[in-house]
């Protein structure tokens, strides 16, 4: 139980009711049980708007204590809206410690990203998803879709695939790429990239999914197998990316292209905020300051935070950096 | 023709509350036969090729079936995981409307190949090899693999979802009337083009149409149904030669001769 005293004496903490609570915990300890297999609960109204995360607020709301340290990411960006606002949620209505290190957090609630920094076995990763069946935009039937699922007919999925290229000489799927948990269930990993697949992969971390619209769990537990579905000769790959990180200098992590101005010019960056702003602190980074493509040159490049507004090559806030308690 | 049938269906019944499907049909099926099922609409034809597809379950009767070991089994004691097995593997289903059987947001290459990925194939060159012979199979040019069956004529998507019925090389099809809602012409291509793969492939085939010509042109033998009940049965050519129930009579004398 982890019913407190929080302060706010409407609410229960970290939000949801005790019942609730339980009620989620069942349908996330189904979800292990049986990895890759969706459990339908009994998703609550929450004071966000459906596609804003409640799926994943609930299931971080069900599994949270007094001494967790939550981290919030968006897209990859701890300082983004729905970011700020789930963290300053948890913040008010449980008053646990949150944090933007990937190292110093218990839960990760994650919108789309795995991050680049490696998991542990003390971290919990939490994904919102918007559409947890993978198999909808080929069969729209729920009926179909679950009987399919418990007759392990997954020739569908494949059609997708051999779809992509026929049409595109690739398999053009790059994020919500479906992949297959421990030989049985078809999952949709949520719209991460599919960069991040392999990083799902026998993870030391537990990951958990939720869907608040569509009211489904489903979880992949500790040093499970995920594997990307693929065809023999059209082998599952990664993205990757010509240039590193145009302010970091790092390789091999996902970036995410910013627009800079009306002429073309652009820049590639981490998509991963705390990582990058992590390896800029080390005096071991390479300079960033003459990476970006276009028009400004270095000069632009040099002070992002004034030239490429609301973009997440903006320097940390400082209050943002000051919330790990 | 082998000694032992493929299909022996006994004594089926299928009753909608009180009202009658069809009732007591009962007959066997021989590899590489086409059996016509006719009569008129309300007849219970439908009800009957439902049953036999296990789409529907009887509500009496027993049909088994000669798997490709060897080994009997009773349809309506599979589990359906085994029949859903059975209907993508050994069987083909062709609907009257293609609509119903094909995937009409995907490619027709990727219709012709989605049998083949349901029972594992992994290598997409192969599989679009197999598509594309497919499709040159059923008349439709290469350069149309990558189009939608939107795109597609009536008689085109017919004969697309042949094609995709029959890339798994199903001993035994299911057709309710094949040839429905199209036009004389491309019926008649249609029907020649199924007469040369029923007889290539050595299919067996239950064909249910109400049209005594397609009848006589696919089938060896056929079963005429009037009220849910099988009226006459026999060669094809003798029941339309040699109509021998009064309604058969009646039937056959209704055939406009042009």
């Amino acid at each position: 139980m982890t019913a407190q005293p929080t302060g706010i004496a409407t609410y229960n903490f970290a939000y949801l009711d005790d019942q609730t609570k339980r009620m989620i915990r069942r349908a996330i300890l189904k979800g292990i049980a049986i990895p890759g297999y969706q459990v339908p609960f009994a998703s609550r109204e929450m004071p966000m708007p459906y596609g804003w995360g409640t799926g994943g607020v609930q299931v971080t709301a069900s599994i949270i204590g007094p001494d967790d340290v939550l981290k919030v990411i968006d897209q990859g960006a701890d300082d983004t809206t729905n970011a700020v606002s789930i963290r300053a949620f948890f913040k008010k209505v449980a008053k646990v410690a949150v944090t933007t290190e990937t190292a110093k957090a218990t839960i990760i609630q994650s919108r789309h990203r795995i991050p680049e920094h490696p998991l542990t076995a003390a971290q919990v990763l939490v994904f919102q998803v918007p559409i947890p069946e993978p198999l909808r935009f080929l069969e729209p039937r729920e009926t179909e879709t679950r009987k399919m699922h418990a007759l392990e007919e997954y020739g569908l999925m494949h059609v997708k695939l051999y779809e992509d290229i026929a049409r595109h000489g690739r398999i053009a799927t790059t994020y919500a790429y479906p992949v297959k948990v421990e030989g049985r269930y078809v999952m949709d990993p949520s719209p991460t990239p599919k960069f991040d697949n392999p990083k799902m992969h026998c993870s030391p971390a537990l990951q958990l999914f939720g869907a608040g619209r569509e009211k489904r769990i489903y979880a992949v537990p500790p040093f499970t197998d995920v594997v990307s579905l693929d065809f023999e000769d059209h082998p599952f790959e990664v993205q990757t990316f010509d240039q590193p990180c145009a302010l970091c200098g790092a390789e091999n992590v996902y970036l995410d292209e910013v627009i800079l101005d009306d002429h073309g010019g652009h820049m590639f960056v981490c998509s991963d905020t705390d990582h990058c702003e992590k390896r800029r602190g080390d005096s071991t980074s390479p300079s960033w300051g003459g990476r970006a493509e276009g028009a400004g040159g270095s000069g632009l490049a040099t002070t992002p935070a004034t030239s490429t507004p609301a973009l997440r090559a903006d320097p940390p806030h400082e209050g943002e950096g000051k919330e790990a308690e | 023709m082998t000694d032992e049938p493929l299909l022996r269906v006994s004594a089926l019944s299928k009753f909608y509350g009180s009202r009658v499907g069809c009732e007591n049909v009962t007959f066997d099926l021989w590899p590489g036969e086409v059996l016509a099922v006719v009569g008129e609409s309300g007849s219970g034809k439908t009800t009957l090729l439902n049953c036999l597809s296990t789409r529907l379950l009887p509500s009496s009767g027993t049909a088994s079936y000669r798997m490709r070991d060897g080994q009997w089994r009773e349809l309506y004691r599979m589990s359906e995981a085994e029949r859903r097995f059975l209907m993508r593997t050994d069987w083909g289903f062709v609907h009257q409307n293609p609509a119903d059987g094909l995937r009409m947001t995907v490619s027709a290459g990727a219709n012709v190949g989605e049998r083949l990925m349901a029972v594992g194939d992994r290598h997409y060159g192969r599989i679009r090899a197999t598509a594309v012979d497919w499709l040159s199979r059923v008349e439709i040019d290469e350069d149309r693999i990558d189009d939608e069956p939107r795109a597609f004529s009536g008689g085109m998507r017919q004969r697309l979802q042949i094609a995709r019925n029959l890339v798994t090389g199903p001993r035994l099809v299911f057709m309710d009337e094949p040839t429905g809602g199209l036009d004389v012409s491309v019926q008649a291509r249609l029907l020649d083009l199924l007469r040369g793969l029923v007889t290539d492939l050595g299919l067996a085939a239950i064909v249910v149409t109400h049209d005594l010509a397609v009848a006589r042109l696919l089938s060896q033998r056929m079963m005429v149904m009037k009220d849910g009940r099988v009226v006459e049965s026999g060669l094809t050519d003798r029941v339309l030669d040699d109509p021998r129930a009064p309604y058969t009579q009646l039937l056959v004398s209704s055939i406009l001769q042009v």
